[in-house]
């Protein structure tokens, strides 16, 4: 039987309430949208990279369900002043959590209170979206294009039982 | 016998064990309609008993067991044109689904008599099986795809659709229902405008032909597809209907057995009719099983139907409509609608509500239904959707409104 506390931990509810980082980044550069479209979630996701690859500063915007905009809020505290090669260990980190079932690190804090979307299958890509929005916007800033904005979309899988 | 007078709701759910399930530890409510029905004891024996006592390949043998499978398979054919009021029973194609349907249409007949130039004229509000493979013949043929507007409380554009049906529209596709509002389209008076341009009329009854009763002549169709799977029959069964003069100037959309009339190595002559377009071994327990779904909804009566279904969708209305923070989507007079009820609560995802409804045993659909240029005209990313069907009751929709009120609390401190 489900039990939906362990999906909407008070942490992530309060995430959702009072988004942490939420607006446009007028510094940013580099960014990057993700989009579930079959559940309607969206991110779009900026960061301000400093030359020694540090994340000055992080900012999103979007819409969808809590899940979805409380992970981008808990991760967009997370990575706010780190190197982002510890932002890359964070989402493998948390992938690992995530798909595998590893137990969160202890120094990823609150976000593992995400560990219970998992009973929740259909829910694992509304947790998953801000991180790889994340991913996708540091490969983007890797190879220096700023002027397009990398985008991820999940694979819509069931199309017509509409 | 109850208030509804003929209508015995609690026979018609002993009918479905399903219904009898729980489901979070609370008694299902099933309001997810739309995107499949449940089938009745009477359709699964009969599929049973086709596997049990008969079992053979269609068209093929001339031993017993392969003629009582075609003639139980053929007998399909014939209640199917009687459902729809069609003129034969060989003009009734079984299909896998509503998409292969349309798509069948879309690749014989549009690929076949359509060049660039012609327009086919769809709405704005059609489910994405009725918008993609005409993208696809577009890009394939260089016609021109356009679509009726949609206004903003879900009904289409009709004095737009005066201006757009004119001498290059060789196709109006068009939807009698729409599954993300509700929507009923006012098709007759539609495919009047397209015949009297000379075009043909598609009609998609996925959602229409399980909660109305439908007729090919009243609508002015030339083809009409459906899903068994939403009107109480198995899945992987669909209908295409199409106008004898039609299905016979069309060539075959799949090539293989059952559709020729004799083959050599170098070519190939058809079928008639309906085989042409019924290559390879079909669904047969499907349709036998679909023919004992069509028996009991004419043993309840599609009018029956479609008055429990209004009173049921005006009781939900009234309900939510009252809920601080619900927003409606679709026409609001029942008349003009199906058992169809799209709905927003603000503040809360469509995601989280189907959720904490799950919790409560009821299943809605959250997303965008395959409409998504429905969503877009609305400005949202998905909506919530209880969709209903004979055996849904006031009781339940009670539940419904419990659990929306619950999901609000639980969300808590949005807009009142
Ligand atoms: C209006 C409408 N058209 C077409 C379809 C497609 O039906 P199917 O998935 O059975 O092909 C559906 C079902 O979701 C529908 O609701």
């Amino acid at each position: 039987m489900v039990n939906l506390d362990d999906l909407y931990r008070e942490i992530l509810l309060d995430h959702y309430r009072r988004p942490r980082n939420r607006g446009p980044l007028e510094t940013a550069n580099a960014s990057a949208e993700g989009s579930n479209p079959l559940c309607g979630d969206e991110i779009t996701l900026e960061l301000q990279l400093d030359d020694d690859g540090r994340i000055a500063d992080v900012a999103f915007t979007g819409d969808g369900c809590s899940i979805s905009q409380a992970s981008s809020s808990l991760m967009t505290e997370y990575v706010r002043g780190r190197k982002s090669d510890e932002a890359t260990s964070a989402i493998d980190a948390f992938q690992a959590m995530m798909i595998e079932g590893e137990e969160a690190p202890e120094e990823l804090g609150d976000i593992g209170a995400l560990a219970g979307v998992r009973k929740f299958p259909m829910r694992v890509k509304c947790a998953s979206l801000a991180w790889k929005t994340l991913e996708l916007a540091l490969a983007q800033h890797d190879r220096h294009d700023d002027a397009t904005r990398a985008t991820v979309t999940t694979d819509e899988r069931s199309t017509s039982n509409g | 016998m109850n208030s509804d007078g003929g209508f015995d709701i609690e026979r018609i759910r002993r009918d479905f064990p399903v219904l009898k399930r729980e489901v979070n530890g609370r008694p299902l409510v099933y309001l997810d309609n739309a995107a499949t029905s449940h089938r009745p004891v009477q359709v699964m024996a009969e599929i049973t008993r086709f596997y049990r006592d008969i079992n053979s390949n269609i068209h093929r043998g001339v031993h017993t067991l392969s003629v009582e499978a075609t003639e139980r398979f053929e007998a399909v054919r014939e209640r199917m044109r009687d459902f729809i009021g069609a003129p034969h029973a060989s003009e009734i194609i079984f299909t896998r689904n509503t998409t292969e349907s349309i798509n069948l249409v879309a690749h014989a007949w549009g690929r076949t008599f359509l060049e660039a130039g012609d327009e086919v004229l769809i709405s704005e509000i059609e489910h994405h099986s009725n918008i993609v493979p005409w993208q696809m013949l577009r890009d394939a043929r260089g016609i021109a795809l356009r679509h009726i507007p949609m206004l903003p409380d879900g009904t289409l554009d009709l004095d737009e659709a005066r201006r757009l049906i004119g001498p290059r529209t060789k196709l109006l596709s068009i939807t009698l229902m729409s599954n993300a509002l509700g929507t009923i389209v006012p098709v007759a008076e539609l495919a009047e405008l397209a015949r009297a341009q000379g075009a043909r009329v598609l009609v998609d009854a996925a959602q229409a032909a399980p909660h109305m009763p439908i007729d090919v002549g009243d609508l002015g169709a030339d083809f009409l597809a459906c899903s068994a799977h939403k009107m109480l029959g198995p899945t992987g069964v669909g209908v295409l209907w199409g106008r004898r003069e039609l299905l016979e100037e069309m060539p075959p959309f799949l090539g293989g057995g059952d559709m020729i009339a004799s083959v050599s190595l170098e070519e190939s002559t058809w079928n008639e009719l309906p085989h042409k377009f019924e290559a390879g071994t079909p669904n047969i327990a499907g349709v036998v099983g679909f023919g004992a779904a069509l028996d009991y909804l004419e043993a309840v009566g599609m009018d029956a139907i479609r008055s429990h279904e209004v009173d049921l969708t005006s009781y939900a209305l009234d309900r939510l409509i009252d809920v601080p923070g619900v927003t409606l989507y679709g026409p609001l007079d029942p008349e003009l609608r199906g058992g169809v009820v799209s709905f927003g609560l603000e503040g809360v995802h469509p995601h989280d509500i189907g959720q904490v409804l799950d919790g409560e045993g009821v299943a809605i659909r959250a997303g965008h239904h395959c409409a998504q240029p429905v969503m877009r005209r609305l400005d949202i990313a998905a909506t919530a959707r209880a969709s209903f069907y004979l055996y849904n009751t006031r009781e339940e929709v009670d539940v419904l409104e419990a659990a929306v009120r619950e999901a609000a609390d639980f969300f808590g401190g949005f807009g009142g």
